[in-house]
């Protein structure tokens, strides 16, 4: 299987180990297969996720409270107002290219502003919207 | 009021890493720090010299990281205990640095911003500086100091948030 493949190359390296943003959406659109047969990422899904005012966290209620109302746009830490690099691949190319670094800010930010990880559905979704460069 | 002094009190800059064009003063406050603590520790706010804060406060700071001042910082531990003895093993001397406030209040996180010596040398920057909107927090270092991300805080290096240069 395509998918099994993928998971493989992808989560059977554990150090640093370069992939491209294809790969990565692939393997948890493969896991949420798993979960969800017929599961299909969704741009809608993931634009909402994007936006959406959780208010779990006063501080950082949104994902785009940090990284701006568009995925291509370079944005700011909402509480140290450190400059962040834009999301999307195509205005920055270092951008989902090492998987151990996009679980661990999915894992960190989903926890802050939504309260709880995200699955891999989320996840998937919202790299396919992010990947569309809006 | 010079930067030669704070280097004087604060650091031992022997095994600079020599290789990149910076000017060597410049990495003294990184000096041997893992390529991890750039990585881990400069993405949410510039990496912070480990000689601002003590040893006990460093400790707290490391132990704490998924209740990081209201954000989530957490590390896989072999990460965070190489982050942890570099910055304990540079730690400032508490007779120099104090304490950063940690305890004062319960479930306080101790911050470099809040140690005596950080006040004292802060002291003569006006308060309109500070609540300048491009600080937002003092932890903000970068808003002032314009080579912070790089470790240098040398005097001449300072514009303020208005764009007045720090000179007397
Ligand atoms: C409080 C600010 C903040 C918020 C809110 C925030 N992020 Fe981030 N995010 C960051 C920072 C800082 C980085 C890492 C800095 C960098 O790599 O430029 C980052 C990086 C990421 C990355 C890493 C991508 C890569 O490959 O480099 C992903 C994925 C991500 N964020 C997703 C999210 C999601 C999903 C949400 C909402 C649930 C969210 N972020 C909300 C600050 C934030
Ligand atoms: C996910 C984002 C994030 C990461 C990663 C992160 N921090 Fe922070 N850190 C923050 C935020 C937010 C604050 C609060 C800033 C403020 O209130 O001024 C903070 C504050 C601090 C402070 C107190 C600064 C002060 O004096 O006010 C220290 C010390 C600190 N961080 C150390 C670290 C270390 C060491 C690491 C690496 C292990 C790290 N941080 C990684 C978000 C982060
Ligand atoms: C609002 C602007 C501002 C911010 C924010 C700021 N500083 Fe400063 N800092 C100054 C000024 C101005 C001086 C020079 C003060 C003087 O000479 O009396 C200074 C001096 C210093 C010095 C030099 C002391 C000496 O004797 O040479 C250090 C080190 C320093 N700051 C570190 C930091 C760190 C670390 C941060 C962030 C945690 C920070 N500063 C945040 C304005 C700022």
């Amino acid at each position: 299987m395509k998918g099994t493949a993928i998971i493989l190359l992808v989560l059977g390296t554990p150090l640093v180990q370069a992939a491209t943003p294809g790969e990565i959406l692939a393997s948890y659109r493969a896991e949420a297969t798993r979960v969800s047969p017929g599961y299909r990422p969704s741009v809608a899904q993931g634009a909402h996720l994007y936006g959406r005012q959780f208010g779990v966290s006063e501080k950082m209620p949104a994902c785009s409270g940090c990284h701006t109302a568009r995925p291509s746009q370079p944005g700011r830490h909402v509480v140290t107002d450190k400059a962040i690099k834009p999301l999307a691949p195509t205005a920055n190319a270092e951008r989902f290219t090492d998987p151990a670094k996009v679980e661990k800010w999915f894992r960190r930010n989903c926890t802050e502003v939504v309260g709880r990880e995200c699955s891999a559905a989320e996840k998937a979704d919202f790299m396919t919207f992010v990947m569309e460069g809006r | 009021m010079n930067t030669p002094r704070m280097l004087n009190i604060l650091l031992v800059c022997s095994l600079l890493p020599l290789s990149v064009a910076v000017k060597a003063d410049d990495l003294c406050l990184f000096a041997n720090a893992p390529p991890a603590y750039q990585a881990e520790c400069g993405s949410c706010h510039i990496a912070f010299p480990p000689q601002l804060l003590g040893a006990g406060d460093w400790r707290q700071v490391m132990a704490t990281l998924d209740r990081h001042y209201g954000d989530n910082a957490s590390l896989d531990e072999a990460v965070r205990r190489t982050i942890a003895d570099f910055l304990v093993g540079h730690a400032g001397p508490p007779s120099k640095v104090g304490a950063g406030g940690g305890a004062a209040r319960p479930g306080a996180l101790p911050r470099l911003t809040a140690t005596p010596w950080f006040t004292r040398k802060h002291r003569e920057v006006p308060r309109a500086d500070w609540s300048h909107p491009k600080v937002k927090t003092p932890s903000n270092c970068g808003a002032c100091h314009t080579r912070a991300a790089q470790g240098s805080y040398r005097e001449r290096e300072i514009v303020l948030p208005d764009g007045r240069r720090w000179e007397d």
